[in-house]
């Protein structure tokens, strides 16, 4: 474990806090033995979970811009975890810099004189362009030598490309990039950002199974071992639609869908009894024996 | 099915409300099916993304505010990535649904989400569904 070296305000979301604990856990402990000190925003309330897409819908931008002026008192950068308040507080952020009514009103709304001035970072941004990926390599214990991973980006950061993106919208790397630092293999296949569905398991669960059977299928022809994802929604539909896809698809196979950071703090050698693994519906396990132990 | 065309229709006041709160023009469209071929959640809906904006375009917009291809959109923005005119259909989709739940009031009734449901799926997908299916 080496000294902090990195100190950086931290927005986890309300959904590492419940379904996802074992994404802020194993996310928590890889950053700090990475040398990553993540302090978590003493107040913080929800992001909105969607980002209004009305032009004149000024009020759903107050929440996100609440968790911004937070941050701004913390300093100059905020890594986020979820990549859906990622999205939200990203577009909320520039919405704020570039148009000047928004940025009024919602001062005015929310008693604030905030001007937009913060860096809204993904982890996995802040993992590759602040740590680097050689640094994780070298800090590596227990490489994920001959697993093979799909990496799973879904949409949250890479749409819209002008205002989230940071890696190529088309063909992202910076998943696939940390798996190989891991010691795994990623493999290629062409669903890496295809929409899971995201909130349509609430309304159309047919629909969300079908869309995450599409995701799930493509990576197994591709050789996927396992589901490599940062995002908690994603990861909770591709891991929980595989009973009701069991159901539809006749001799449909299951595949672990885990948190990127799970495998990460399984690489870097960590305790990873803590991870959660018993919120899988697909327990990753057995498929993570394979590794060699420490 | 058949298509009454008139200059009413054309240029209706619906389409241009449409047009106002979505903020995009609907005759940017010419009809190259980009985003029908790439929305993930076509496959499921009663009309295509491209299908929806040509009923738009010809003022026939009830057709759209009875589909069920708005509430299937989850606004994962590829049909807006790959659209060679730029055309966020993501944001046409949330004018109509905002439409249709200004008219007839919340899309989802909470009482009908089983426990099950209510103990599982993370609340981040409730909050947006509370955003994009109620009124």
């Amino acid at each position: 474990m080496e000294t902090s070296q990195l100190r950086i305000p931290y927005f986890p979301g309300c959904t590492l806090n419940t379904t996802a604990k074992g994404f802020d856990t194993s996310l928590r402990a890889s950053a700090q033995a990475l040398g990553v000190e993540l302090v978590e925003l003493p107040e913080w309330n929800c992001c909105g979970a969607t980002f209004p897409l009305l032009a004149d819908n000024i009020l759903d931008l107050a929440g996100p811009a609440s968790v911004l002026v937070a941050a701004r008192e913390m300093g100059e950068r905020l890594a986020v975890a979820c990549t859906t308040c990622y999205n939200v507080l990203r577009r909320t952020n520039l919405a704020i810099q570039t148009d000047e009514d928004k940025r009024q009103k919602l001062n005015l709304f929310i008693e604030a004189q905030y001007e937009g001035d913060l860096q809204v970072l993904d982890f996995l941004q802040v993992l590759r362009d602040e740590v680097g990926f050689e640094k994780v390599a070298r800090t590596v214990k227990r490489p994920l030598t001959g697993l093979k991973a799909a990496a799973y980006y879904g949409c949250m950061v890479l749409r819209p490309a002008s205002e989230v993106a940071y890696d190529d919208p088309e063909n992202p790397r910076a998943l696939d990039d940390l798996l190989m630092a891991l010691g795994a293999e990623p493999i290629e296949y062409a669903h890496k950002g295809e929409c899971c569905g995201s909130y349509l398991a609430v309304v159309s669960a047919q629909a969300a199974a079908e869309m995450t059977y599409s995701i799930l299928s493509s990576a197994q022809k591709n050789g996927a071992q396992l589901i490599a994802t940062n995002c908690p929604l994603c990861q909770f539909n591709l891991d929980s639609q595989q009973a009701e896809i069991g159901r539809r698809h006749t001799g449909y196979q299951t595949i672990p869908v885990l948190y990127f950071s799970q495998l990460l703090g399984i690489a870097l050698g960590l305790d990873a009894d803590d991870f959660d693994w018993e919120k899988h519906s697909v327990d990753p396990r057995p498929v993570l024996e394979l590794v060699e132990p420490r | 099915m058949r298509a009454r065309m008139s200059a009413e229709t054309l240029t209706s006041e619906l389409t241009r409300r449409i047009e106002e709160i979505s903020g995009e023009n609907l005759l940017k469209c010419y009809q190259c099916g980009m985003c029908a071929a790439g929305c993930p959640a076509a496959f499921a809906m009663d009309m295509l993304p491209s299908q929806a904006i040509r009923f738009l375009q010809l003022g026939l917009v009830e057709e759209v505010l009875n589909s069920d291809t708005p509430w299937l959109c989850a606004a994962c923005q590829t049909c807006y990535a790959r659209c060679p005119k730029g055309l966020d259909l993501s944001r046409i989709m949330e004018a109509i649904r905002e439409i249709v739940l200004q008219e007839r009031g919340d899309y989802i009734d909470l009482g009908d989400l089983s426990p099950r449901d209510l103990a599982e799926i993370p609340q981040q997908a409730f909050i947006a569904c509370f955003r994009k299916y109620t009124a």
